[in-house]
């Protein structure tokens, strides 16, 4: 129990792992972020970079949340949340906005995930247990992001969430290019997991111990030094 | 003289049928036309199939037909929120079957309803449980579902402004469904803020043109959304 405890306390905070995403958001790209966690990405983008970003209910150049009382509750994002409009933002009908999706014309889309494999497969839209699943457009950013980021907690309740193969229903196989969790950056390439980045005080193989599928390091990665120091 | 304004969104809907297909625009409580909706409850006309994207986020929305028993079929990509609790009894009852589709195969499968598009390829939902049983084809790409459209009897929309023959521009976000929907009904109801004289919108601006609204029902006072996403 304790042990738990402390497995959900280091590594990055929620609010460090979105900012985390946002450093590897180029200028000029646009991007989409799905509800929930990667929502807080919108309000860390670093300074001086244009970056737009999409809402799947049919805006691009979402603004940060707005100051209480300015709330307009026809400008919200794919959450139902109430965001703001930044000059040079555009609205749009439902079939555009997925014509943008599928079309190939996102640079990413940043997804939350219940589940992902060693494969990139990834499941977001059913649990087992729920009466019903949720899909929304998931499945349509997930076929037709250029690049598919999930930004994510390690672990659900103490279940590694990255695994060999998904035992949840799928959104789409093979779709996932990168892994953002509290405790490392997962690149998710044709030869595996590679960790490309810990966070703060995080090991190799205490990201290794909550991860149900093999985990690999580059030979050039700096991540294996840093690690190889600690282990000594 | 062309006029579609009806007195009353009681009187607009007045005419639907039981068994009707029926789109719902909106996206949660923005762009949703609650007050056509809400007339609906009050005719009562049963059995319905009713396409809209979000069931159960507000009260007000297609959640009110649910807890009215008048809905037989419901297609949608997210039937989760806090008033989807009806639907799951109804589901499990087997009272209601429920499609779920991805949300831009719903929004294309409208768009082709409209467009006099019969079906069409997509890579969306391939390899997964949502695509099993549909017809599918390898293109070079990978592999493909084969959708079919989706018109309606009826369509329900939001907008802000309608001239006197129907043409319509949206506010913010309040667009979602309601553009591809208008398309795709035999006979498309709006209910909006303001109805001007024709010529007084900028045909530049116009987002719906006039050939797909059929009928116009102006709310009395604008109606407030904030109590209707918040509850």
């Amino acid at each position: 129990m304790s042990e738990d405890k402390h497995k959900r306390e280091i590594g990055w905070t929620k609010l460090e792992l979105a900012s985390r995403v946002a450093l590897d958001l180029e200028d000029g790209w646009f991007v989409n972020l799905g509800i929930g966690l990667p929502t807080l990405v919108a309000d860390v983008i670093p300074e001086g970079r244009e970056i737009i970003l999409h809402s799947e209910n049919g805006l691009l150049g979402l603004g940060p949340k707005p100051e209480p009382g300015e709330e307009d509750m026809d400008l919200v994002n794919a959450g139902k949340e109430p965001i703001t409009l930044k000059p040079g933002g555009s609205f749009f009908s439902q079939s555009e906005s997925f014509a943008m999706i599928r079309g190939g014309h996102l640079d990413a889309a940043v997804l939350g995930a219940f589940q992902v494999s060693m494969h990139g497969d990834l499941a977001s839209w059913k649990l087992p247990d729920a009466p019903l699943g949720r899909v929304g457009g998931a499945m349509d950013l997930t076929v037709g992001s250029k690049r598919v980021f999930l930004c994510m907690q390690h672990m659900s309740k103490g279940v590694p969430k990255i695994v060999e193969e998904c035992s949840y229903p799928l959104t789409a196989p093979r779709c996932v290019n990168r892994i953002y969790t509290n405790l490392a950056v997962i690149d998710v390439t044709k030869d595996g997991l590679f960790v490309h980045e810990l966070a703060p005080g995080v090991t190799f193989d205490y990201v290794q111990d909550c991860t149900a599928a093999p985990l690999k390091i580059r030979a050039s990665s700096h991540v294996k030094a840093e690690t190889l120091e600690v282990k000594k | 003289m062309i006029q579609k304004k009806y007195e009353s969104a009681a009187k607009a809907i007045a005419d639907l049928q039981d068994g009707a297909t029926l789109l719902v625009g909106g996206f949660g409580g923005s762009g949703l036309p609650s007050h056509l909706v809400g007339a609906l409850t009050k005719q009562g006309a049963k059995d319905l199939t009713v396409v809209s994207n979000n069931i159960g986020a507000v009260r007000d929305g297609v959640a009110a037909l649910i807890s009215n028993d008048q809905v037989r079929k419901i297609i949608c990509s997210f039937p989760v929120g806090p008033h989807a609790n009806e639907l799951i009894q109804r589901i499990k009852n087997g009272s209601i079957k429920l499609e779920i589709v991805p949300q831009g195969t719903l929004a294309e499968r409208i768009r082709a309803g409209g467009a006099g598009v019969p079906a069409f390829y997509t890579p969306t939902a391939a390899h997964t449980e949502l695509g099993e049983g549909k017809e599918t084809r390898m293109f070079k790409e990978g592999l493909h579902l084969l959708e079919h459209a989706i018109k309606g009897d009826y369509a329900f929309i939001k907008a802000q402004r309608a001239d006197r023959w129907g043409n319509l521009v949206y506010h913010k976000t309040q667009r979602n469904f309601n553009p591809v929907m208008a398309t795709a009904a035999q006979i498309t109801i709006a209910e909006v803020d303001e109805i001007v004289e024709v010529g007084e919108i900028d045909p530049e601006t116009i987002v719906t043109p006039s050939v797909y609204v059929h009928r116009l029902v102006k709310l009395e006072a604008k109606c407030d959304r904030r109590v209707l996403v918040n509850e």
